[in-house]
């Protein structure tokens, strides 16, 4: 189990690495940057934008500024953003908890959901059930996140007024029901397409440990058919399905970045692309570390989870 | 053979009717795309209280069919059609769900082929036992513990305590069997299916297996039903048999009088097909004086897991210090049970592997240490066999693709590997249209022809069989046999037979090396191995065989 941690705890640092220099260097090739806003700006010479430059340390080659970001990064200041002069670390953490509540409920909704019609799906193999769990799930995956979002807000908000159509919660009302209020929709669209991933390979996965001896054993000892089906079969068909939770983050935080834009929730998603507009470098590059680790650490959760579930690995 | 059970089970009625299981007529219909319409049809049979009765029959007979009948546990694509099955008394057949899974366990209790796969890896050997008890609302969670740890200890298991909190992984195979049967104990049924109990283990924990559950039978005086394809079990363990044929009951009658006079022709079939062990050598090959093809020198191979850095670093000898000579024209079998490192030589021999140290020297050339490049001109000489004739065939490529891939990437020309290839599949005995079509349009024997044709395509000086027939069915396996035997005739290629199984290696061997954690414990011509063991692990092999006592009648019956 130790050599397992420190192996990924190297290749963890090594993939940072490739992210930033890779995340870095896309950036820069960006036409424009940050200085491209002074460029109509008649008050502005060609002096004075190299002056601001050089203040900046812009004008120095790519690997020396790449150099100091990473060297700043790695002993925790992630730079300054250029927009309201706030560290970086600060900005994001402002909207880091918006992104995680939306993520978890959608994560929460996503499982119990797709597990549920997953399993269902696979225990009533080709019934009208199974179709149409497999048809809504082509759907799902199909439209793209942001159609389910302007179409709910035209449904749940124009039309019927249930729902808020946006924000986080109402100006002058903070209340935890308010929050919760206003989560439902961006919860249920970002957990939309991932019910459809889930549901399938929860399908699939029960097929597989459903067609287990061990499952013939415990029916043949008179286990109540209920339980084979719970302990036996979802038990084991659960295992592979912890790695994919983990590989799933990366898609929860793209969907986090489209719905936190179709329901102006102040996440991370949001700070992204405002940032991206403002030619925000630092905090674009601080949320781009940001992710890579939030990758890597729930990747790196879901390994050890699954050495910790299967005994044949935790005891090997 | 027919004694009826010394002690009778205190727990049965007093008014015991001495048929435990009665089928009658029993008809399973298969869906509509199969080549069969019936899995089984009109099967019956008696399961007499107190004996071991033996459903005997080669793959697609339908005996698992019928054994999972009786419990209710068929897939859903197959249905009862016709027929009555009586269980102690009561009619399975239309039974409903919660009325059969009262019976499971509680009455009858059903034991599997692979020991690996029927435990729960997920879930403790004492979890899975207590959970036969605890599914039937018996006893408390103290008393079921106690239960299960009695049973643990009843089927022989080593230190209970310890047993109940591993996981399956952990065991060995006859161990995981042990666990099956413990679980199967603990609501003492009356009646227990074992379905082919010992065909994935090895000979010596066979014999183990069968004399478990021979005295656990005899102890509680329970009724087994027990399927197999291997009429030495049978000829161990039965009381009486039933013989099956494609669905069909052909013969039913008391063990010694089927084995010994059987009256079907597919039963005198099946039972000249076993292989029996035979003792005399073969002739010394033409080619026996000759400076040996192969020549094995002090062979290691070690494989290592874990971490050094860490201390965690395991170390299994697979091979150590193996040397044999291989005469050209000849064949040695390499016998051992698993882990004994025969397949692991087997895979040095062809290069699929490096050696650590030690020498192959092949036509005098020491291959064992040469660089692949080098290596690649000797692959065609060497040839291998596999066990497995479904995996071992690309399915998306026609026979004659897989066929003549090889040999066209070692430069021959394309028509002229196809001229060949329709050759050899005529030798191997199929006929020349399988040049076209695909591996699953085959059935087992007929796939492992076409491997033979494959690896006989490069014209071969050595051919490495690793268990080539052991996936097979007897009568296929006595075909194969013929086959290779009549191609070494024919072509005079070497071999090296890998098996598990002692009776075919004394089939086809000139020579005969019995391998034990990774060493050749004994080496010697089949009449050295079979009468006068020299080795004490030969000993217990040659034990260990079942049907011993039958297999020396044998050969006078077949010649009736």
């Amino acid at each position: 189990m130790a050599a397992f941690l420190l192996r990924r705890l190297l290749q963890s640092i090594v993939l940072l690495v490739i992210v930033s220099i890779i995340g870095f260097t896309v950036l820069n090739l960006i036409p424009g940057g940050p200085l491209a806003q002074y460029a109509l700006d008649p008050g502005m010479t060609e002096a004075d934008r190299l002056r601001i430059a050089a203040q900046m340390g812009l004008d120095r080659p790519l690997y020396v500024q790449y150099l100091e970001w990473a060297s700043r990064m790695v002993q925790g200041d992630w730079g300054t953003s250029y927009r309201d002069g706030n560290p970086v670390t600060t900005v994001i953490a402002r909207h880091v908890p918006a992104t995680l509540l939306l993520m978890g409920s959608s994560t929460v909704i996503a499982v119990a959901v797709g597990t549920w019609i997953g399993i269902r799906g696979a225990t009533h193999r080709n019934s009208a059930s199974d179709y149409v769990a497999t048809v809504g799930a082509m759907i799902a995956l199909s439209i793209p996140t942001f159609w389910f979002g302007l179409i709910g807000i035209y449904v749940f908000s124009l039309r019927l007024g249930w729902l808020p159509s946006g924000n986080m919660y109402t100006i002058g009302d903070g209340s935890v029901l308010n929050v919760l209020h206003h989560l439902i929709m961006p919860s249920v669209v970002l957990a939309l397409v991932h019910i459809a991933i889930w549901s399938r390979f929860m399908r699939s996965a029960t097929l597989d440990a459903i067609s287990q001896e061990f499952v013939k054993t415990a029916r043949a000892k008179g286990v109540p058919e209920r339980r084979v089906v719970m302990k036996h079969v979802v038990g084991n068909a659960l295992l592979p399905m912890i790695s994919l939770a983990g590989v799933q983050v990366p898609s929860l935080l793209t969907g986090a970045l489209v719905t936190e834009t179709v329901f102006s929730w102040p996440g991370m998603g949001r700070l992204f692309l405002d940032s991206l507009s403002y030619s925000d470098y630092p905090v674009v590059m601080g949320l781009l570390m940001f992710s890579a680790i939030l990758t890597i650490v729930a990747n790196f959760i879901a390994d050890v989870a699954v050495a910790l579930v299967d005994p044949r690995i935790r005891l090997a | 053979m027919m004694a009826q059970p010394v002690i009778t089970p205190a727990t049965a009625p007093e008014a015991a009717p001495e048929i435990a299981l009665s089928v009658r007529g029993l008809t399973i219909a298969l869906p509509k795309s199969m080549e069969r319409r019936y899995a089984v049809e009109d099967v019956s049979f008696d399961l007499h209280r107190g004996q071991i009765l033996c459903v005997v029959g080669e793959s697609g007979s339908g005996k698992s069919v019928t054994a999972n009948t009786l419990l209710g546990l068929l897939p859903k694509v197959m249905k009862t059609t016709a027929g009555s099955i009586t269980l102690e008394g009561r009619e399975v057949i239309g039974m409903g769900a919660e009325e059969l899974r009262d019976l499971r366990g509680r009455i009858v209790s059903m034991i599997f082929q692979d020991p690996l796969s029927a435990l729960n890896p997920l879930m403790t050997v004492g979890a899975q036992v207590d959970e036969a008890m605890a599914s039937h609302g018996m006893g408390t969670a103290e008393t079921r513990r106690t239960r299960t740890l009695e049973l643990l200890a009843e089927v022989g298991l080593p230190d209970p305590k310890l047993m109940y909190h591993q996981y399956p992984f952990r065991l060995s195979g006859g161990q995981r069997q042990r666990v099956m049967i413990a679980m199967a104990l603990a609501l003492e049924p009356t009646i227990l299916i074992a379905d082919e109990p010992t065909t994935a283990l090895d000979v010596t924990t066979q014999a183990q297996i069968l004399k478990l559950i021979r005295d656990i039978q005899r102890r509680k005086g329970m009724s087994v039903m027990f399927i197999t394809h291997d009429f030495g079990v049978v000829a161990e363990i039965a009381d009486s048999v039933v013989v099956m044929e494609k669905g069909h009951v052909v013969e039913t009658g008391p063990a010694d009088q089927v084995l010994r006079s059987p009256r079907h022709e597919y039963t005198q079939r099946l039972i000249a097909a076993v292989p029996h062990l035979r003792s005399e050598d073969r002739p010394a090959p033409a080619g026996s004086a000759e400076a040996p093809l192969l020549e094995v020198r002090n062979l290691v191979k070690t494989y290592a897991s874990g971490s050094a850095l860490l201390r965690t670093r395991r170390v299994v000898p697979a091979v150590q210090d193996v040397s044999f000579q291989l005469a050209r024209g000849s064949t040695l079998g390499i016998v051992g049970e698993s882990g004994s490192g025969k397949s692991s030589l087997g895979r040095l021999l062809v290069r699929l592997m490096d050696v650590d140290s030690g020498q192959i020297l092949f036509d005098g050339k020491d291959i064992a240490a040469l660089p692949e490049a080098e290596f690649r001109s000797f692959r065609p000489k060497i040839q291998m066999i596999f066990q497995d004739p479904f995996a071992s065939l690309n399915p998306r490529m026609t026979i004659g693709g897989i066929l003549t891939v090889g040999p066209m990437a070692h430069g021959m020309k394309a028509a002229e590997a196809r001229a060949q290839a329709r050759d050899l599949l005529k030798l191997v005995g199929l006929d020349t249209g399988a040049f076209g079509r695909y591996p699953h349009e085959f059935s087992g024997g007929q796939r492992q022809r076409i491997g033979i044709a494959r690896a006989l395509m490069f014209r071969p000086r050595l051919l490495v069989a690793d268990e080539a027939v052991s996936a097979l069915d007897v009568s296929i396996q006595a075909q194969i046999l013929e086959l290779l035997e009549r191609i070494q005739r024919e072509t005079g290629v070497s071999m090296v037979f890998i098996t598990h199984d002692l009776r075919v290696a004394s089939q086809i061997c000139d020579e005969i090396a019995v391998m034990h954690k990774g060493r050749i414990v004994e080496h010697g011509p089949p009449s050295q191995i079979f009468q006068t063991p020299r080795s004490d692990y030969t000993r217990e092999l040659v034990a260990a065989i079942p049907g011993e006592d039958f297999q020396r009648a044998a050969p006078a019956m077949a010649l009736n």
